[in-house]
């Protein structure tokens, strides 16, 4: 089990309830898509952020990553809507 | 071309910029510059419904991704500057949100740089924008434009 960070921002963070959280990713969380699947199944807020996992964003060590990424050396690892800034 | 690569210039802040101020940096900088190309993004009001624009960042990677998007640049164009400025926090309408500035010896690689700075920095540069109504209630987030995706798959 490896600690990491998660960090959560905009309507992800809103629907979620939190900015960030310390977890123990479980046996069998590998990949970015096994996290966002066993976070969906966490709590109905959880559940609302991640209705449609295909649409979240996800950044490793604060740098992009997509949903077939591995977790292996992540320290902290951000989910987040598409992003509207400029 | 970019043998001797520029180091971009690149700031996260609440506080305004002074487009003019920032585009003479550029022009000072380098002896030969022929061509300064300035973009600045400001806070529409949405015709009246606006009273504000809030916008979440996320502190560290804001700086990194742009920076990474930045280098990007003057690896693919020759530039003799390069500056990338991202406002976050409340904006009203009317007030400066970003601001590129590329300077190179000829216009063609300017125009390019910032376009391309624009088009990377909205689809990967993280920030959040959310409405503020002018009745004072907090609007709605934002959603991203399918258009700035197929702008910036152009590159």
């Amino acid at each position: 089990m490896a600690a990491v960070k998660l960090r959560y921002f905009a309507w992800v963070r809103e629907r979620i309830g939190t900015a960030e959280e310390d977890i123990e990713l479980p046996e069998g969380v590998a990949t970015v898509r096994d996290l966002l699947m066993w976070l969906q199944k966490r709590e109905e807020g959880y559940g609302e952020a991640l209705r449609h996992p295909e649409a979240i964003r996800v950044a490793i060590n604060q740098e992009h990553v997509d949903h077939k990424e591995g977790l292996d050396g992540a320290r902290e690892i951000a989910l987040f809507p598409p992003m509207t800034g400029g | 071309m970019g043998s001797a690569a520029v180091t971009p210039r690149v700031r996260i802040q609440q506080d305004d910029f002074d487009l003019a101020v920032e585009a003479a940096r550029l022009s000072a900088a380098h002896s030969n510059v022929g061509a300064v190309v300035t973009f600045s993004g400001l806070c529409r009001d949405e015709d009246g419904r606006l009273s504000a624009l809030e916008l979440e960042h996320y502190p560290g990677m804001a700086e990194a991704e742009i920076m990474r998007i930045a280098q990007e640049a003057v690896a693919r164009w020759p530039l003799t500057g390069l500056t990338a400025i991202h406002r976050h926090g409340r904006i009203a309408p009317g007030e400066n949100i970003v601001l590129v500035v590329a300077a190179s010896s000829h216009r063609q690689a300017a125009f390019e740089a910032a376009a391309f700075m624009m088009d990377y920095l909205k689809t990967r540069a993280p920030f959040w924008k959310r409405e503020h109504l002018v009745d004072g209630r907090p609007g709605a987030w934002v959603e991203a434009r399918e258009e700035d995706d197929t702008s910036a798959e152009r590159w």
